[in-house]
């Protein structure tokens, strides 16, 4: 599990360089994201953890905070082991 | 670092370029003035495969990596914008298709657009709402298991011509992707003529007044119409323009050399007139930087680096502005023969000014470009 949340920390830091980031601050309430980063962290979740991001994972829920995101990668890596 | 194509897209570059020689280039003159590509020209284009380059080969596809689909879009490009631009949209919806579309969807409509059977075009832009894409008045109400479309959309490009459509509209006022068929009763099109260039694009205007399309026509979910299906088919239409802008520039700078070493004013060519001189390096420099920006984008794209999206938008700023430089001076090197359509030039330099406003305007990219600059310094 830290190992997952120290790469999205590393990830999102990118984007929240003057602001340093909680684990259960809500990314996309702060106003730091445009509307592209959406895509960047899919494809950076996609690409780091060999997962696929379907379209019932899409609920923002998954993604507010490192958290979730941590919570979010583990399951689906579970999904990929338990196959 | 290695800077340099494979083996592979080496030769396929020069298939590419064969093909656009011998089928683009002869029809290019004739597409620009009747404004249409010819049925027979696009059954050679699918006849190569070309139409399902970004389809992965288990739906029929070529399967191409992201640099090869760069290079098609260039090889193409060099020969006629307006073909160039069949691929580009009809590779955002197969994308969108395959990237955000169930697997009922992606087995019946990727085969058929692998093989040209289905021309896919992509609808976003409204009489009244262009950079501003969250703003797309087109409404879908459910209604018995069906949504319900009402609203305009403009400026799709192989709108006339397209059977299937990515259309994107208000559903809860969350911007939605659907994909509706052209037979679908409510919807209707009119071609729209006299562009400046880029004019065998086959534009046209929707209409959907009720038009009923069955609940399960959504590409994603409710909601990510615009944050996903939309922005991800625009990165490839982005990356495949800039690839275009390539191409095209190309195209200037080959009949810049031509011309420069066959006329001669003051009893030289005009190739040992040093302000051409000038002009040609400029040319010369910039395709090559504009090439690289491009293969950057591609390389990146193909190992899926997040970085891919703003190294398109560098790349597509870049080669749209660069081409419309290179595409000015071609004129100016031409003169007055280059005012005149027994030149392709002239054909050049319209057809590169549409490129500095389809997919984000210029003015788009150096925000986003300079908020990303911001950020990282």
């Amino acid at each position: 599990m830290e190992e997952i949340k120290g790469k999205i920390k590393v990830f999102l830091s990118r984007f929240f360089r003057k602001h340093e980031l909680g684990d259960d601050e809500n990314i996309f309430e702060l106003g730091f994201v445009n509307s592209l980063f959406a895509m960047q962290l899919i494809m950076f979740l996609e690409k780091e953890f060999s997962i696929r991001v379907e379209n019932k994972d899409m609920d923002l829920n998954n993604f507010k905070t490192i958290n979730s995101t941590v919570s979010f990668i583990e399951s689906k890596m579970n999904l990929v082991e338990a196959k | 670092m290695k800077i340099e194509l494979s083996s592979e897209q080496k030769i396929i570059k020069d298939q590419f370029k064969e093909f656009t020689d011998k089928e683009i280039i002869p029809y290019a003159k004739q597409n620009d003035y009747e404004e249409t590509v010819s049925k027979e020209l696009i059954c050679k284009v699918a006849e190569k495969g070309y139409l399902g380059s970004m389809i992965p080969k288990e739906y029929g596809g070529m399967g191409l990596d992201m640099v090869s689909i760069g290079i098609l879009n260039e090889e193409i490009g060099r020969g006629c914008s307006s073909v160039r631009s069949l691929l580009t949209v009809h590779g955002m919806v197969a994308l969108a298709i395959l990237r955000w579309g169930d697997k009922k969807k992606r087995d019946y409509w990727l085969p058929k657009m692998a093989k040209g059977e289905v021309i896919g075009a992509f609808a976003l832009t409204e009489p009244e709402v262009g950079s501003d894409a969250k703003s797309v008045k087109t409404n879908a109400l459910l209604e018995n298991n069906q949504y319900v479309l009402n609203g305009t959309k403009k400026w799709t490009t192989m709108g006339q011509i397209a059977d299937i459509f990515l259309v994107f509209a208000q559903c809860d006022g969350k911007p939605t992707a659907f994909l509706v068929e052209r037979s679908t009763p409510g919807f209707s099109i009119q071609p729209i003529k006299g562009l400046l260039g880029a004019r065998a694009s086959m534009i046209a205007e929707l209409k959907f007044e009720d038009c009923h399309v069955p609940e399960d026509s959504i590409i994603g979910t409710v909601g990510t119409g615009l944050t996903h299906v939309a922005l991800s088919s625009l990165d490839y239409g982005r990356y495949t323009i800039a690839c275009g802008c390539v191409g095209l520039g190309q195209a200037c700078l080959e009949a810049s050399i031509r011309y420069s070493r066959k006329r001669k004013q003051f009893g030289a060519p005009l190739r040992q007139n040093q302000l051409i001189q000038k002009m040609i390096t400029e040319m010369f420099v910039d395709i090559k930087a504009a090439r690289l920006l491009c293969y950057n984008a591609g390389y990146l794209k193909d190992v899926g680096d997040p970085d891919s999206i703003m190294e398109t938008w560098n790349a597509k700023y870049f080669a749209s502005k660069i081409v419309n430089k290179i595409s000015s001076d071609t004129v100016q090197i031409h003169g007055a023969n280059g005012c005149c359509s027994d030149y392709p030039v002239e054909r050049y330099f319209r057809d590169a000014r549409i490129n500095e406003i389809i997919e984000g305007t210029t003015q788009m990219h150096e925000v986003l470009i300079a908020t990303n600059a911001f950020r990282n310094y």
